[in-house]
């Protein structure tokens, strides 16, 4: 035997967004920095500048737990609560939590409204309510409304945006904040602080129990004991918008949900142009509840892949967002009381079928003849998992697993997926990352959508025959 | 080298088939559970394999750690967040179909043979297990909860398993017991489950300074009883709580009345599991160290569910440590079986056979039909010919041959001998 060791490479999952300048200047600290990891990459796969057997790929925070686990990667970076998101469900989980890295601290806390009727977690207990959860991480929910022993609950799982809807549109948010301080500014108050969260180093337990990634173990512990922690004084900016809570004036309304994001300026264009004055909807100063001048409109900004959900819910007579998370949406829950009303032309975007440039397969029906002869099912990424599973359903598809993504999802072709379901505008960033189209699954452009049975009232019909007046106009002189 | 395909199982983990031999026991252990239950006027009923989960997820239904490996899901209709479970539990289904059913405040007397689902980690064991279950529910007499006893030990004899030894506990004396340690009703219910799932250490370590508490509490826990004279003594204690006199009477009440009947048990405090619903007596029954059913009263289930206050108890019977015990005497009652060969492919032939299958099922015979020429495992075999004599009788175990030509002739050498 040789006595030379063989250097292993090691792959690290770091994420993006905003654990990234805090996590760029630890790895600099550490000597371990990557020469694109910086806010505003457009690059996923990235190479250490100084470890030629070290690489990383960049992925939202919330794939890291879930891409280690799997073993794509040894070793990752992300939040404690990501970590248990997905222990509270797959208690198994091949997950290490390394080393606690002490920053971005804070809490996850079940909160409430300060203007609803909940004080404390005793009055949780009482009657015979449903409790409606609402969340990003839907599995420590359901662990906390268990250990509550609450009687009965619902929890709507949500891309984000959860402090907006309490209390109208929810008894409870289960989030993330830095402290009850920054909760209270968000107009809610702690019910039960469910736990503290701050950034860990997390390895692949195989890994750990097979591979020598001591070396770089070694480098961030060396960090971790110097006296000067450069990285924690960096301030990561709270990214949450304000949330002012006003109590609804006297009589009924109309409760219309906007979107925030990359439809927010077309979608204030839009009500602009529709003679619709609001306040607090653009993107210098949006509020999750701006005003509208006319005051029988109650709205709410929201993330645009919510608010299907919460139409069929009856939380928004109507909501403006794309026709790709109304096709989502109804391939989920296909008695869904949830229309589409009207077609608003901007946010035009394909969703398609996507593998690398070196897949052997021209069409979909080649991936899936290639996958019949792998014993290994076929690995779909997409943020569209509803769509996703659907449209292999329809093809026939025998073994294929699906690899929920939320966001950035053409980093995983080709090594931890080999299609994705995936929007595209023009095509060209799915090509500069060496991919290519094989089917286009829907035309996509933003839409409102409202709810079949809502409109029971007089004045909802009349008010909303108003609204759709104003709007239909607005997209003609488009 | 030549590689032969690997055969990879299409079976979910924890899922498992059952073969004619495993149903052979399993209708065995059905037919005779539904003819106890018959005989004494139980009522079977079916409940459906979804559920809502807001049904099991109430205080004092199931535990926490139940609650987190139960298979729940969000029905295609489910954008309201509601969600369903495949049917964890059979008692709370019933009680549910009884409040839903039936005039409140009514006894029935219902049974039900149902799988339940519950998943188990490693994927070894099974993730459905069936289980035959009783409920006599709106009763809150001793004599009902001995009705169950004696029905449970009544099925379990009917399936020929004579020596079942019953482990008696009483969830009222454990809830009066904790009660004693004055813990916040969060800190009551978390222990409580501890309890359930099977850690009776929580309840020692849970007071340890008081000395008194740790003596009652040991006098309870390590002790087993034999007749109810045990409970008695436990009673007469001075300085007794009132809750737990009054769990004491009842329970001693139960044991009196299985003393006079005849019906030896064990008192053991520690043998109550799992369920959090249960209020008064719970039982086990246990054969040659297999644990095959259990019970219990349940008072509360029912008004927790939304139904009008309703006592109720009941027992189930777990079907797969039993499928093992029933599996030689099962396999003893083979009835008689007759293979009917017709090697010939001619009209009347093969006519003849089907003519002669039915004339002999008729007489009561199992009969197997062949056209493939396989080779005979039953008894008796009857091969048809084109020619007279049309048919040669085999009989395995006397090795003797008899031809025939009329399909009465076969009947009474068949009948004759069998």
């Amino acid at each position: 035997m040789s006595t030379a060791t063989k250097v292993e490479s090691i792959k690290l999952a770091l994420p993006k967004g905003k654990l990234l300048p805090t996590t760029a200047c630890l790895l600099k600290e550490a000597g371990l920095e990557f020469a694109d990891y910086t806010p505003g990459t457009r690059a996923y796969r990235l190479k250490s500048t100084r470890l030629p057997d070290l690489s990383a790929k960049i992925f939202q925070e919330k794939d890291i737990p879930v891409q280690v686990a799997v073993g794509n990667y040894d070793l990752g970076i992300c939040s404690l609560e990501w970590i248990e998101e997905l222990l509270a469900k797959y208690p198994s989980s091949a997950v290490l939590k390394v080393a606690d890295l002490e920053y971005s601290k804070g809490n996850v806390f079940l909160a409430a409204s300060r203007y609803g009727k909940i004080t404390s977690a005793l009055d949780l207990g009482n009657g015979q309510s449903n409790w409606r959860i609402v969340t990003e991480y839907p599995n420590l929910a359901e662990f906390a409304a268990l250990s509550l022993r609450l009687r009965r609950f619902n929890i709507f799982p949500v891309w984000g945006a959860a402090e907006a809807y309490p209390p109208e549109n929810a008894d409870l948010a289960l989030l993330w904040a830095k402290d009850e301080r920054e909760l209270e500014l968000l107009n809610l108050k702690a019910i039960k602080t469910l736990m503290p969260s701050h950034v860990f180093l997390i390895a692949n337990k195989e890994s750990w129990q097979a591979k020598n990634v001591s070396r770089i173990i070694s480098y961030f512990s060396r960090t971790l004991e110097m006296k000067d922690k450069p990285w924690l004084k960096i301030r990561t900016q709270s990214a949450k918008s304000s949330n002012d809570f006003r109590p609804v004036s006297s009589g009924e309304k109309i409760w219309l949900a906007l979107p925030d994001g990359h439809q927010q300026p077309p979608t204030a264009e839009l009500l602009n142009r529709a003679g619709l004055k609001v306040d607090g909807y653009s993107e210098d100063r949006l509020s999750r509840r701006p005003i509208f001048r006319a005051d029988w409109i109650q709205a709410k900004v929201i993330r645009p892949q919510d608010m299907p959900l919460q139409v069929a819910n009856g939380n928004f007579d109507l909501a403006i967002t794309g026709k790709d998370w109304l096709l989502d949406h109804v391939s989920r829950f296909p008695s869904s009381p949830v229309i589409e009303v009207m077609d608003l032309g901007f946010g035009q975007v394909r969703v398609v079928a996507v593998v690398s440039q070196e897949f052997p397969a021209a069409d979909i029906s080649q991936v899936m003849q290639s996958q019949a002869a792998n014993v290994a099912p076929v690995r779909v990424a997409s943020e569209y998992i509803n769509i996703a599973d659907k449209y292999l359903r329809d093809k026939h598809a025998s073994r294929y697993r699906l690899i929920p993504t939320w966001g950035a999802s053409e980093a995983f072709l080709p090594e931890d997926a080999d299609l994705l379901i995936e929007n595209t505008q023009t095509g060209k960033t799915l090509a500069k990352h060496n991919l290519k189209i094989i089917d286009t699954i829907l035309q996509s452009t933003a839409c409102l959508i409202g709810n079949k049975g809502s409109l029971g009232s007089s004045f909802k019909r009349e008010k909303v025959g108003a609204l759709l007046e104003m709007l239909r106009r607005a997209v003609k002189g488009n | 080298m030549n590689k032969t395909p690997k055969i990879v199982s299409q079976k979910c983990k924890g899922a498992r088939d059952l073969m004619p031999k495993d149903m052979k026991s399993f209708r065995f252990i059905e037919d005779a559970f539904r003819k106890s239950c018959r005989s004494w006027d139980y009522q079977e009923v079916r409940t459906p394999t979804l559920e809502y989960l807001h049904l099991f997820t109430a205080a004092g239904t199931l535990t926490p750690n139940m609650l987190s490996k139960v298979y729940s899901f969000l029905d295609w209709d489910g954008w309201s967040g509601e969600r369903v479970v495949l049917r964890p539990d059979g008692t709370i289904p019933v009680a549910r179909l009884y409040i839903e059913n039936l005039p409140p405040g009514e006894i029935a007397r219902l049974f039900y043979v149902t799988n339940v689902f519950a998943f188990e980690e490693t994927g070894t064991e099974n993730r459905e297990i069936w289980q035959c279950g009783v409920e006599l529910i709106g009763s809150s007499k001793p004599a009902s909860d001995v009705e169950l006893i004696l029905l449970a030990v009544d099925a379990s004899r009917q399936l020929g398993i004579t020596e079942v030894q019953i482990q008696l506990s009483h969830a009222g004396v454990l809830n009066a017991l904790i009660k004693q340690l004055n813990l916040s009703p969060d800190e009551e219910v978390r222990l409580l489950d501890r309890i359930l799932d099977g850690d009776w250490q929580a309840l020692t370590e849970a007071n340890p300074k008081n000395s008194e508490m740790s003596r009652l509490v040991s006098l309870f826990l390590d002790l087993k009883g034999k007749t109810s004279g045990f409970l008695e003594n436990l009673k007469a204690m001075p300085k007794l709580p009132p809750n737990l006199k009054a769990a004491l009477t009842n329970f001693a009440e139960i044991a009196e009345l299985l003393d006079v009947l005849d019906c030896r048990y064990q008192i053991d405090i520690t043998s109550t599991r799992g369920f959090e619903y249960y209020t008064g007596l719970c039982f086990q029954l246990t054969t040659r160290g297999h644990k095959i059913g259990s019970g219990g009263r349940y008072d509360n289930l029912i008004p927790l569910i939304g139904g009008q206050k309703t006592p109720a108890c009941g027992f189930a019977l777990y079907l797969e440590p039993l499928t093992d015990l029933v599996r030689p005497k099962v396999e003893q009652i083979e009835g008689p079986e007759i293979l009917v060969r017709c090697d010939s492919a001619k009209t009347d032939a093969v006519s003849n056979t089907f003519k002669l299958a039915a004339e002999l099922r008729q007489a009561g015979f199992v009969t197997e039909l062949d056209f493939n020429n396989r080779k005979l495992s039953a008894r008796w075999q009857v091969v048809i010919q084109d020619k007279p004599p049309t048919f040669i009788i085999t009989d395995l175990i006397r090795n003797q041959k008899k031809d025939v030509s009329s399909i009465a002739e076969v009947i009474k050498t068949v009948g004759g001998s069998a």
